[in-house]
This record gives structure tokens, sequence and C-alpha cells, in this order.
């Protein structure tokens, strides 16, 4: 039954380009969000229902429930909301404030439909036991979220949908790379041995060190394109300031944890196979470098929703960081906090963008005068996604922090801390100036109902900082035991 | 014959390198692409002859007939002749491809195929090949030289695969061949979206989008 998390999103996706009734395509995609969470949740909080699920190369372990669960959350909660961006796009005069130029924006069928199968993408990369889908899935992703960044035809996207494009299907290509060094390393089990997790975690199943070694490489380097890893980062900012708004927030907190997945699904392997020290140390340099290169970009930020797409970078680190040190729970915990926060900010940012019609950090000020709602969620989700308390994020980055102190090396807490203070001071300082102070513009308008989605999102990760349900730590930890347990 | 296809290779590989008109890349992207598919034939046989020619004739056809015949007709709509300006002139590109093809060795002989092979020389051409396409990527600066990079990138993992790894399910294969199709068809399309907005393709003038000093290009 598992498969409808893919097959039924990819149908009303392909349904959605040829619908023509507005009304019946956005009703189609927020009934099939709907459906997709409530199912994906069911499937992850009482898992007895599909834990045995297996079809040909299709199945969903522990690790795919969860993640499933938590991108299919935001993409409820990102659906609402681009259904009422779409209501409100059609009504408004197009165009952009900072170039004075007119531009038209694509067809909404097609938006609606890339959505839908960009969902279907992500849970077809969940749901894949064998490598070769796994990347398939990950190609698709990058295909469909081509058009959802070109939404605005106008130059600035064409050009962040150009370097996304190029950038991420080279990492694709090497990530590909990989997977056949995976093959080689396979071919001492006889010819032919599929690529599969089942028949690669096998009983008895040696793979050759060398070439797997060589091929974490590449698929480290070639998802984590894909993922934001610094340095190959360069795409992200861009794709997710030009994006609109519910496309940065289904990019930077559903698309990023997939590609994570993609690369855990090959670290699954190399644990089994012994080399999870040399997987470790890879993702420590990559997870230290990410959030030295957000925080650098951070402060000296000026357009929030670039800030938003750093804070990304910031927090992949995070979850590299995490595995490094030992700590599978963490970074999972992090994972779903991550996603359920960005989600957030860039809904608010969308808000924010709409009202003060710039991206830019100096036109902004005063929201709170002007939109109290926006102003509220947005300080709020600055403030949880640098780990204030009660927030959640908070809880897992305490966990981190403390796997980090009990590894043994004191510089890696040190800096860890050091980078989240200067992100946290940098963060917290524009959220300030932004929300706070005398407002750069008269009026605005005063929609509660496109910030819902923000503040259930934000209530989410509240939730999971304060209370952990008993079912969801299982779930949690049931996909850390997967990833070597808790160090 | 199989190591003379391979040389070839390396020969294409070069010459993409020297080129710098557009419609001459495109061609010896399509004789490539017409090497490395018929290279399954000159494999030990270890598969049955009637799959061994489909997957033969489907990579003829999309490598050295499709993706060339689409590149060309993009090459048209969007009307460049020739890369005007690349980072890396020609002779230093060649240089880069012999130093690719070094590279290739190098890393060849540290990875040792752990099974038996018909060509020693497979891994490191593929690898050199795949250099290739990277470097022409980072050193062009024309869209559409950059999606031609991008093909012979894939021409040399596909390369790869199916010379060493042509037992593995066919499913794989197909969705390889299928995903390079899509992906160079949405960047074609791309190709056609910049001509059109910014009446040129010179991916080096695309940088509205940084985080210094935006300002001062933008006007351009």
């Amino acid at each position: 039954m598992a498969i409808l998390l893919f097959l039924a999103p990819f149908a009303a996706g392909l349904a959605a380009f040829v619908i023509k009734s507005d009304r019946f395509r956005r009703r189609l995609l927020f009934s099939v969000a709907c459906a997709h969470a409530v199912f994906s949740l069911y499937l992850c909080l009482f898992p007895s229902g599909g834990e045995d699920y297996r079809w040909l190369w299709f199945g969903l372990d522990a690790l795919g429930r969860y993640f499933t669960a938590v991108f299919s959350l935001l993409f409820l909660c990102a659906s609402f909301y681009a259904v009422i961006y779409l209501k409100e796009e059609k009504s408004r005069p197009r165009e952009k404030k900072e170039e004075g130029l007119l531009f038209n924006n694509a067809p909404e069928a097609a938006f609606t439909g890339c959505l839908l199968v960009f969902l279907a993408s992500m849970s077809l990369l969940a749901l894949s036991r064998h490598f070769g889908l796994i990347w398939i899935a990950m190609e698709a992703t990058t295909l469909v979220s081509a058009p959802l960044i070109y939404f605005h035809r106008q130059r600035s996207s064409l050009e962040a949908t150009w370097k996304y494009l190029l950038i991420c299907s080279v990492g694709i290509a090497l990530a590909l790379f990989g997977n056949l060094f995976l093959a080689v390393s396979a071919s001492g089990q006889g010819p032919g041995t599929e690529i599969s997790i089942d028949r690669l975690l096998g009983p008895g199943v040696r793979l050759d060190p060398l070439w797997l070694k060589a091929g974490f490489i590449f698929v480290l380097v070639g998802y984590g394109t894909k993922m934001g890893l610094a340095p190959m980062h360069t795409w992200l900012p861009d794709a997710h300031s030009e994006a609109p708004s519910v496309a940065s927030a289904l990019l930077s907190g559903a698309l990023l944890n997939c590609a994570f997945l993609a690369i855990l699904r090959f670290y699954q392997l190399c644990l089994a196979n012994g080399l999870g020290p040399f997987c470790r140390e890879l993702f420590l340099i990559f997870g230290i470098l990410s959030m030295a290169v957000a925080a650098v970009f951070i402060i000296g930020q000026s357009d929030y929703k670039r800030l938003l797409a750093y804070s990304s970078v910031e927090h992949m680190g995070i979850l590299c960081f995490a595995v490094a040190v030992g700590t599978a729970y963490g970074s999972m915990l992090q994972a779903a906090n991550h996603s359920f926060l960005k989600g957030a900010l860039f809904i608010c940012a969308g808000n924010i963008l709409a009202g003060f019609r710039s991206k830019k950090i100096a036109d902004v000020r005063g929201i709170a005068h002007i939109m109290p709602w926006a102003g509220v969620l947005w300080f709020a989700g600055i403030l949880a996604i640098c780990g204030m308390p009660p927030f959640g994020a908070f809880l897992s980055e305490w966990i981190i922090l403390k796997a980090a102190f009990s590894f043994g090396n004191l510089w890696l807490p040190a800096v860890y801390l050091f980078l989240l203070g200067v992100i946290f001071i940098g963060m917290t300082g524009t959220g300030i100036r932004m929300t706070f102070g005398v407002p750069s513009i008269p009026g605005g308008k005063k929609s509660f109902l496109s910030l819902l989605p923000a503040l259930l999102l934000l209530l989410l990760s509240l939730f999971l900082g304060i209370y952990m349900p008993a079912a969801l730590d299982v779930a949690v930890s049931g996909a850390a035991a997967l990833l070597g347990g808790q160090g | 014959m199989l190591d003379g296809i391979l040389m070839l290779l390396v020969l294409f590989n070069l010459f993409s390198l020297g080129s710098t008109r557009i419609s001459a890349s495109i061609r010896v992207v399509a004789y490539q692409g017409a090497a490395i598919g018929v290279v399954p034939l000159f494999l030990p046989g270890k598969i049955p002859g009637g799959i061994l020619v489909t997957i033969v004739l489907v990579t003829l056809l999309i490598k050295a007939g499709i993706l060339p015949w689409f590149l060309r007709y993009a090459q048209k709509r969007v009307n460049v002749r020739r890369e005007e300006k690349p980072f890396v002139g020609a002779s230093a590109s060649i240089l880069s491809g012999v130093a690719a093809l070094g590279t290739a060795f190098f890393i060849s002989s540290r990875l040792p195929i752990p099974f038996a092979v018909a060509s020693p020389f497979i891994v490191p051409v593929a690898l050199s090949v795949s250099l290739t396409g990277f470097f022409i990527i980072i050193s062009r600066a024309e869209a559409l030289s950059q999606v031609i990079g991008y093909l012979i990138l894939e021409n040399g993992i596909y390369l790869f695969g199916i010379a060493l790894l042509l037992e593995q399910p066919l499913l794989v294969e197909l969705g390889m061949l299928l995903d390079v199709f899509v992906g160079i068809f949405v960047m074609g399309i791309t190709v056609f979206h910049i001509s059109r907005e910014f009446e040129h393709t010179d991916t080096s003038r695309l940088s509205g989008l940084a985080d210094w000093l935006p300002e001062v290009k933008r006007s351009e």
C-alpha cells in the first residue's frame, strides 16, 4: 500500500497539467497533500501497518517512514499556502519593484503539476530500496523543481534556474559515478548483483572497501551538492531567493533532507562494511565547513530570503556534524525541526515580500506594526531556528552538543558552539531590525489565513521541543538505529 | 578493436576541447556517442544477443541521433556560432585535456578493478571523458557549450557503466538514458528562455545574483 505515497501524487500531478478549472486543481493539490500527510504520519507512528512492505525495489523502513512523514507534513502546510498564494498571484498586478519590469508567471497548471510530481519523486526516493532507483528519484526532483524556481518569468529567476539545473545536474552525475563504483565494489558477490539495500546489507555480503570508499566520496559530493553542503552550495541561495516562497520552503525543508537521506542510504552500507570512521570524518569536514561558510554569509547578508537560504546551509552542516559525532538521533530530530521551522520562515518571508515588495533587509522595517502576525511569527521563527528554547531545534542542538562533548575532542563542541553563536547574533540582529522600529511603508495587508501554515509549523516544532510522545520517540530511535544508533 | 575505440574517444576529447565552434562540438559529441554506443559489441559476451543489440541501438539512437539533433536545433534557434570568450583558450584547454588524461590514468592505477575486464583502458578513458566534460562545463561561457560539456560528462559515466557493469538489471541503464535525455531537454528549453530574455546565452553575464556588490553589475 505504501506505494500509493508515490503513485497518488504522481497521478494527481499529471492530471493537474490538463485540468482546466483553477478551483478544482487547487482543491486537488490540497486534498492529495492532506491524504499523503495523514497516511505517511500513520505509517510513521504506527509502523505495524507497513513494516514488512516489500515490492520489487520498493519498501519503507524506519528511516524512509520518518523522512516521509516530515516532508509530507511540510508539504501539507506549503500546499495550503500555495493555494492562497496562487489565488493572489492571479489577481495582483505583475510587477517587480526592484527592476520595474513587467513579468509573467508560469501557467498555474504547470506549477501545481510540478509541485505534485515533486512530492511524488520525493516519496519515491524515500521508498526506494535500489540505489539506481534512488538516483533516478533524485534526478527527478531536480527536473521538476526547476520550473518551480522559474515560476516568476523574470531575469533573476531564470539565472537562478540555470545555475540550479547545471550545478545540481553535475552533482547528480557525480553521484551516478558513485553508484557505479558501488556496483563494482559489489561485483565480488557474483555477476549481476543488484545494488539494492536489502541485497547488500544481507548476511555474509562483503563489499570491496576501496571502491566503496571511492563511491561514498562521489555520492557525498554529488548528493551533497543537492543537499547544499559547502562548498557545493552555490546554487542554493540564488534558487531559494528567486523561487516563490512556497517553492523555497519545499526546496529548503523537504528537498535538502531528501538528499541527506540518499547519502545516509549509502552510509548504511559503509557502516555495515566497517567504514564508519572514514565516513564520519568526511561528514565532519563538510559539516563544519558548511556551518562556517553559512556564518560568514549570514553576517553580511542584505537579502532576507538569502539569509534563510544560508541558514539552511548551516543546518545541513549541523545534520552532518551530528552524524559525525555519533548522534544519529540528534540528526534526525534536527532534520525535522529544520524542515518545520524553515518552512514557517519561508512562508512568513513570502507574506513579508507580498506586503513590503522588497527582498532587501534594509527596506523592511517595523513588520510588527504593519503586519502583527507576520512580525510575531517571523521573529519567533528566527529565534527558534537559532536554537532558542523551548522550540525543538534547541533540544536537538543540545543533544548534538552533548554528543560532541562526549566525542572526546574538546575542539569540536567549541567550534560548534562558536559558529552557532555567530549565526545566532547575525540572524537575531537582522530579525530585530526587520520586526521592530519605525515601519518603512505606510500600511499593509492583514491576511491571517496565509500565515496559518507558518503558525502550524512553528507549533509543530514547539511541540517537538516540549513533549515527545512515545510513538514518535520509537520512530526517531528506529530511524537512528539504522544509522548505527546513538553514540 | 575495443582499444581502438577507446583511443578514438581520447582523440574526440582533445578535439572537443580544442574547438570553439559550437556546430563542430556537437558533431564530435555525436561521434563520441556513436563510439560509446557500439562498445558493448566488443565485450566478451555475457548477455543474450537480442538484449545486447537493443541496448546498442537505443544508445545510438539517443546519443548519436536525437540529442545531437536537438542541440543543433537549439543552436539554430538561439543563433550562436562559436564560443566567443571562453574562460580558458583552446590551446590551454587541450593541455588541460592531456592533464586530465594523466589524472585519469593515475586514479585508475590506484583503483584496481576487482574482476577481469575486457580492456585495461576502460576505466582511465571513461574517467578522462568525464573530466573533459567537467572541464568544458566550467571553462565555457556559452550556455550551449555547457550543455555539450554535460553531455560529454554523462558519456563518460555511460561508458564506465556499459563497459563494466552490463549485467546489472536493465532498468537502471534505461533510467540513465532517459534522465540524460530529459535533463538535456529541460536544459535546452532553459537555453531558449535565456536567449529570449537576455538576447544572448553567455552565462558569464548571468551575474545579477550574488551576495556582494550585485548593484554594479545589475545595471548592465
